[in-house]
């Protein structure tokens, strides 16, 4: 079983995130890049299905950031090989796009199954796998948790996550592209020496995107930080001091008796 | 431009939720702008008081099949095409369920329609559909400007006023036909309804939410001390839950559990869409988180700017010294 995982790094909230001066775009001098938390657990997924199937691991991203890094630590955990898109991704990598990136490029290969996160932080334009999946003529379910396959059969069986805890258990015909929420366990950790290693060992192949007209899907007039609505009355001083101001407030709603 | 305007009233099991109503407020008072056409696309079976609740729309199209109990997104998609064929809606309002959202993108990649996620506000002008999506964690707001229709927006739950929407009327209901999938390269094979937790969360008046910023799965251990004191349970974001720190049943967000607890305290939690979902409507809304800059800090009610794991002992000190004087 050909398993491919698209992986995508976004900022890292972590860090204060900056407009630049055109207001349309983040700065990206300071901007630090991590990989998608959805995407993890879509790798983690794909790796579970692996050691229960057989089969091939191959992760691809686009070719921005710390791209190497992420797939060097991809191979490190257990993918077989690895490639980046190149193109210019300076006006953005909307979900479009890079589903038009990747018809044209990685999946021209047969893949039984596509993962990719459910979602990005940055995904404005709606979750790049449905594009894709769309683009190839394979079913696509997102909010999955849990995917089985029965390869004699050519389908896999997935989780689907509802609204207050509720679940659905859809067969899916293979090829299918699968959009990850949560991976039946947390993403796997990789020790920064065995990374170093794979590092030295490693090739990360390069598909050159076709320079063509990419779908554009609107315009962004301008980009906001969120601002504080002053609803919060913040708290300050030392954790005692907080510590009883919270007592207080708890006291005033009844909670402690 | 075309006004017309569809909802799609998304509901798993009965009951219709009230983000449908909230669209619909809000489809209401651009009707009112801009004589936009509104239809609700319904899957039933329904009721003539679920139909008559749809009074702000001018027809309600009801779709009976098996998907709209044991939904599939390929399924619900094909009601949606019908729909549209049938209502030609220059705006496709859908909320941001983990169901809809796949129907959506699907149907912005069939038709080439512009789609934008995780909004919080919208309007019709005259250069075209304007909407502010809310990003990366809900730190930063999007406003795009989509200058073709139909243009299919994601909604989060909590944008708009559900009363709004709840007019009752007599809006004319429309049968669609059951969606045929003749290869049917996906069907629903189980519904799992809500596993019984351990804790009904919606019932409890005391909730203490964990997420990230409590780093590690030993740290809850302290906050549930706490709950103890307060009478009150321990629940969590999604990371916490998706790193097996708590089990499913625990998690408050778009894809958990929807709670109004009259306290809910939030440690370590930024306060990502997806959370806030869950918790906003709680009566007192106390957030402990180390960025003073979160969004949590944008719906509680009370905030500290700290880290939950010198606060939380500080806590549970300054309570026994309450138990002791009392």
């Amino acid at each position: 079983m050909d398993i491919l995982v698209f992986l995508k790094q976004v900022p890292d909230l972590v860090e204060e995130l900056e407009i630049d001066a055109g207001g349309t775009t983040l700065d990206s001098t300071w901007l630090r890049y991590i990989p998608s938390e959805y995407d993890e657990h879509a790798l983690e997924q794909a790796l579970l299905l692996k050691e229960r199937h057989g089969g091939t691991v191959h992760v691809v991203t686009i070719d921005i950031g710390e791209a190497d890094d992420m797939l060097y630590s991809a191979l490190a955990k257990g993918a077989d090989s690895a490639g980046k898109i190149t193109a210019d991704f300076s006006d953005g990598a909307s979900s479009t796009r890079l589903a038009t990136a990747l018809q044209d490029t990685v999946c021209t290969h047969p893949y039984d199954v596509i993962l990719t996160g459910v979602q990005s932080i940055d995904d404005v334009e709606g979750p790049t796998g449905a594009f894709l999946a769309r683009g190839l003529g394979i079913p696509y379910v997102g909010s999955v948790n849990g995917v089985s396959v029965n390869g004699d059969a050519g389908r896999a069986l997935v989780r689907k996550e509802y609204p207050g805890g509720a679940f659905s258990e859809i067969e899916v015909h293979l090829p299918a592209l699968i959009g990850i929420q949560a991976a039946e366990q947390p993403p796997r950790y990789v020790p920064i020496s065995r990374i170093r290693q794979t590092k030295a060992q490693a090739h990360i192949s390069e598909y050159a995107a076709p320079e063509t007209a990419h779908p554009t899907w609107g315009r962004v007039l301008s980009m906001r930080k969120v601002e504080s609505t002053g609803s919060a009355v913040m708290l300050d001083g030392d954790p005692g001091a907080v510590a009883q101001q919270l007592v207080d407030i708890l006291q005033e709603h009844n909670v402690l008796r | 431009m075309n006004t017309n305007i569809l909802v799609y009233a998304e509901r798993l099991r009965s009951g219709i939720p009230g983000i449908v109503y909230e669209l619909l407020g809000k489809a209401r008072a651009l009707a009112e702008a801009h004589g936009s056409d509104i239809s609700v696309l319904l899957p039933g079976p329904a009721t003539e008081e679920e139909v008559a609740s749809f009074g702000a729309a001018h027809r309600v199209l009801i779709v009976e099949h098996d998907a709209a109990t044991s939904p599939t997104p390929e399924g619900m998609l094909q009601s949606v095409h019908d729909a549209a064929a049938l209502t030609q809606p220059g705006l496709l309002l859908m909320p941001a369920t983990t169901l809809a959202s796949d129907v959506a993108a699907l149907f912005a990649a069939d038709t080439g329609a512009r789609l934008v996620t995780n909004c919080i506000d919208f309007d019709i002008t005259h250069d075209g559909i304007t909407a502010c999506s809310r990003q990366y964690g809900g730190k930063i707001l999007v406003d795009v400007l989509v200058d073709s229709t139909p243009a299919v927006l994601c909604v989060l739950a909590g944008a708009f006023q559900e009363q709004e929407g709840c007019v009752t009327g007599t809006p004319s209901p429309v049968k669609l036909p059951s969606p045929v999938l003749p290869d049917q390269r996906m069907r629903a094979t189980r519904f799992i309804p809500p596993a019984p937790g351990d804790v009904d969360l919606a019932q409890m008046p005391v909730l203490l939410s964990v997420g990230r910023g409590i780093q590690n799965k030993e740290n809850i251990g302290i906050v549930e001390e706490l709950a103890s004191k307060l009478n009150g349970a321990v629940c969590a974001s999604r990371p916490v839950i998706d790193q097996g720190w708590l089990p499913l049943t625990r998690q408050i967000g778009r894809s958990g559990l929807m709670v109004k607890p009259r306290v809910y305290m939030a440690f370590g939690i930024s306060g990502a869409p997806e959370h806030v979902e869950g918790m906003k409507d709680a009566g007192l809304i106390i957030a402990i988180n180390t960025d003073r800059t979160a969004p949590i800090f944008n719906v509680a009610h009370y905030g500290v700017a700290a880290d939950a794991l010198d606060v939380v002992p500080a806590l549970l000190e300054a309570l026994e010294n309450v138990v002791q004087h009392t």
